[in-house]
C-alpha cells in the first residue's frame, strides 16, 4: 500500500547551524531513506540542533522514534536542540513522554549457582510447608463437618457427588475395559507357553482388583475432574470470588474444598468398583475369544482367586486417590495467581501433582499391603 | 506547518438506520449519526440501552441487523475480509478494563499488534513499545505483567496499546470506570492531548458527567424505553437545549448537578 511512499533524513549545515531535514512519508510501513548509526549520522563539530520538516508529508510513531533516539543521543553528547522546526504535534507528544519520568526499578544481578540452589531448597520448604498447612486447614474443615458446623451448600455437593460419579462412568468404562484388554493379552502370551491359560482368569482379577482399577479411575479423575477443580477455584481467584466468601465469614475450605473433596472421596471407591468389574469382563472377552476358555471355567477361577481382601485393598487406594487427587486440584486452585494463564498452569500443576502423588502412594500402600499381609 | 494526515472527503464514520438486536429482541433502532474527523464522539445512555453493544457494532465485533455503518464512504459490511481488516487495523480499542494480555509483559503486550502489522524487527518494536509507555506515563513498566500493576495503570497501558498501530480511529468503553477522579482528569488531558497531536478521532461509551463537558464534541444519547436515540449535538448544547426531559435528565444527574 505505501510501497510507493519514502522517507529520508538527512543532515545540513549553515556555518554553525547543523539542521535535520526530515522529509516524505514518516510512517512505520515506509523504509527510510539516509538512516544511519547516530554517531555516524552526527559530525562531531555538531553542537547545535535545529529541524526542518517544510517537506514532512505525513508522520507517525516512525518519526517519533527516531527523535526519541536523536533526543537521547543529544543529551549524552551535550548537543543543543531546538525543536521549533518540528510539527506542533510531535512537539506536543514528544513533551507529553517527557512529562512522567521513567520509573527506575532496583536491577538484580543473576543469582549465582549457590543462591539458585539455595532459593530451590527455600522453595521446596515452603511447598512442603504449605502441604502440610493445608491439610491442617482440612483437618479442621472436616472436623467442623463432622460437627455440623462447616457451611456449604448441599446443592453444590450434590452437583459435584454427580459430576465425580456417574458422568465419569463413560470414560472410566471405556478405559477399564481396555486395560482388562490389555492385561489379559500380555498374559495370554506368557500362560500359554506353561499351558496355563486358566490363570489369566487370576491375572486380571487380581491386576485389576488391587492396582490397576483404583489406579486407572484415579489418574483419569485427576486428569477430569482435579484439573476441573484446580480451574474452577482458580478462576474465583482470578474474579476475587475467594476473597467475597472470607469477607462475608464464609471459610473457603468449608465453602469451597469440602463438598469437592467429600464427592470425590465418596464417588472414588464406587467408580474403582466399577472399573474391576468391567477390566475383568474385559479380560474374559479376550480369554475367550483367544484361549477357548468358557464363560463359567473363567467365572469360578475368578471367583476362587479374588477375595474380599483383594478388593478392599482397591477399594482403600480408591479412597486415597480420590483424596489425593481433590487435595492436589483444590490446592493448586486455592494458590493460583491472578490471571488468566495462572489459572492454565494451576490446572496443569494440579494433574502432575496428582499423579505423582497416586504413584507414589501406590508404591508405598502396596508395600505395606505386602508387610501386613492382604 | 502541520501535515495533513489523511483525505478529508468523506466524514469519517456514518452510521445509517441502524438496528441492533439479540436474536428476535430488538436492542436499539433507527440509530443515524456521522463522526467527525479529529473530533471526540461520546455515546451516552442509561446503564443496559446498549451503548456497548453499539461499540461492538462499529469496531465490528458483531454484524448490525439492519442498516449500515460507513467508515471513510467505503461500507464495512459489505466489503470483503481483507478490507474489513484494513479498516480494523486502523482502529485502536481500549477494552473496560484494559484487556491486556494477562501471559505477555507491558511490552509485549504492546509489541504483539506491531510484529503482526509492520516488518519492524525486535529492538525497534521495543523500543516503540517503551515510546508508547512513557506517552502514557508508564515508563519504565515494561517489563511487567498486568497483574502486577494498578487498575489505573492497567487501562493506560490498554491505551498505550491501543495506540501500537496510530489509528485513525480510538475506541473507548468507559475509560474512566473505576478511576479516581484525579486519575480520570489525568486520562481524560491524556485523550486530549492525544487528539491534539495525532489528529485521532475518538469514540467513547462513558457516563462520567465530567468527562462528557470536559472533552466530548458531539454526543449521541441511547433511550431504554423508546430503543432509539433521542438527541444528538454537543454535549453543552444538549445541556441547555434538549427538549428531552431524559437527556437533561442525564446530564444534571437529575437535577442535582448545575452546570454551565
Amino acid at each position: 500500500m505505501s510501497n510507493r511512499l519514502s522517507a529520508r533524513v538527512e543532515i545540513t549545515r549553515e556555518n554553525d547551524q547543523w539542521t535535520m531535514v526530515l522529509s516524505g512519508h514518516w510512517l512505520l510501513t515506509v523504509e527510510i531513506k539516509g538512516r544511519k548509526p547516530l554517531n555516524e549520522f552526527f559530525p562531531p563539530a555538531c553542537r547545535k540542533l535545529a529541524f526542518n520538516c517544510d517537506e514532512l508529508k505525513e508522520w507517525d510513531s516512525q518519526l517519533l522514534l527516531l527523535l526519541d533516539r536523536v533526543k537521547s543521543y543529544c543529551s549524552r553528547q551535550n548537543i543543543v536542540i531546538d525543536e521549533t522546526g518540528l510539527p506542533s504535534g510531535v512537539r506536543r507528544l514528544m513533551a507529553l513522554s517527557s512529562a512522567v519520568a521513567s520509573t527506575k526499578l532496583p536491577e538484580t544481578d543473576e543469582p549465582s549457582f549457590l543462591e539458585r540452589v539455595a532459593a530451590s531448597a527455600h522453595e521446596l520448604f515452603t511447598y512442603c510447608k504449605t502441604l502440610c498447612s493445608f491439610t491442617g486447614e482440612l483437618v479442621y474443615s472436616y472436623s467442623r463437618l463432622f460437627t455440623g458446623r462447616a457451611q456449604y451448600l448441599r446443592s453444590d455437593f450434590v452437583a459435584f457427588v454427580y459430576e465425580t460419579g456417574p458422568a465419569a462412568l463413560p470414560i472410566v468404562s471405556l478405559i477399564s475395559i481396555l486395560v482388562g484388554i490389555i492385561l489379559a493379552f500380555v498374559g495370554a502370551v506368557q500362560l500359554e507357553m506353561f499351558g496355563a491359560e486358566i490363570y489369566i482368569a487370576d491375572l486380571v482379577g487380581l491386576g485389576m482388583t488391587r492396582e490397576m482399577g483404583a489406579m486407572m479411575a484415579a489418574v483419569i479423575m485427576a486428569g477430569r475432574t482435579g484439573a476441573a477443580f484446580a480451574a474452577q477455584l482458580g478462576t474465583m481467584q482470578v474474579n476475587e470470588e475467594i476473597d467475597a466468601l472470607q469477607t462475608m465469614g464464609l471459610n473457603p475450605i468449608d465453602f469451597l474444598v469440602l463438598p469437592r473433596m467429600t464427592a470425590l472421596i465418596l464417588m472414588m471407591p464406587l467408580l474403582t468398583i466399577w472399573a474391576d468389574l468391567l477390566g475383568i469382563l474385559g479380560g474374559f472377552v479376550i480369554a475367550c475369544l483367544t484361549l477357548d476358555i468358557s464363560l463359567t471355567e473363567y467365572y469360578e477361577q475368578t471367583l476362587a482367586a479374588v477375595k474380599i481382601n483383594h478388593i478392599s485393598v482397591g477399594l482403600i487406594k480408591g479412597v486415597i486417590f480420590g483424596y489425593l487427587v481433590a487435595f492436589a486440584g483444590c490446592l493448586k486452585g486455592i494458590q493460583c495467581g491472578r490471571s488468566a494463564s495462572a489459572v492454565g498452569g494451576a490446572a496443569t500443576s494440579a494433574v502432575v501433582t496428582a499423579i505423582v502423588f497416586i504413584v507414589m502412594s501406590d508404591a508405598f500402600f502396596t508395600y505395606i499391603f505386602d508387610l501386613i499381609g492382604i | 506547518m502541520e501535515t495533513v494526515k489523511r483525505s478529508h472527503r468523506h466524514p469519517l464514520i456514518r452510521v445509517s438506520n441502524l438496528t441492533m438486536a439479540y436474536g428476535d429482541f430488538v436492542l436499539q433502532k433507527d440509530l443515524n449519526f456521522v463522526v467527525r474527523r479529529g473530533s471526540i464522539f461520546i455515546i451516552m445512555g442509561g446503564s443496559g440501552c446498549g451503548k456497548s453493544t453499539l461499540l461492538r457494532h462499529l469496531i465490528g465485533l458483531k454484524q448490525p441487523a439492519l442498516g449500515s455503518v460507513h467508515y471513510n464512504g467505503v461500507d464495512f459490511w459489505q466489503s470483503a475480509q481483507q478490507t474489513r481488516n484494513t479498516i480494523m487495523a486502523n482502529c485502536g480499542i481500549l477494552y473496560q478494563s484494559g484487556a491486556l494480555w494477562s501471559s505477555m509483559t507491558l511490552s509485549e503486550n504492546i509489541g504483539l499488534p506491531l510484529k503482526q502489522h509492520t516488518d519492524l524487527d525486535h529492538g525497534t518494536i521495543a523500543e516503540l513499545a517503551s515510546l508508547k509507555l512513557n506517552l502514557v506515563g508508564l515508563g519504565g513498566f515494561e517489563d511487567f505483567y498486568p497483574s502486577q500493576i494498578s487498575g489505573g495503570m492497567r487501562k493506560r497501558a490498554g491505551l498505550a496499546r491501543a495506540m501500537a498501530l496510530d489509528p485513525e480511529i480510538l475506541f473507548f468503553d468507559e475509560p474512566s470506570a473505576g478511576l479516581d477522579p484525579v486519575s480520570a482528569k489525568l486520562l481524560d488531558d491524556l485523550i486530549i492531548e492525544l487528539r491534539d497531536s495525532l489528529d485521532t478521532t475518538i469514540i467513547m461509551v462513558t457516563h462520567e458527567l465530567a468527562s462528557i463537558f470536559a472533552i466530548g464534541d458531539d454526543a449521541i444519547f441511547l433511550d431504554n424505553e423508546k430503543r432509539t436515540m433521542i438527541d444528538q449535538g454537543n454535549p453543552h448544547t444538549l445541556l441547555k437545549d434538549s427538549k428531552e426531559p431524559k437527556v437533561k435528565q442525564f446530564l444534571t444527574r437529575d437535577g442535582s448537578q448545575s452546570r454551565s
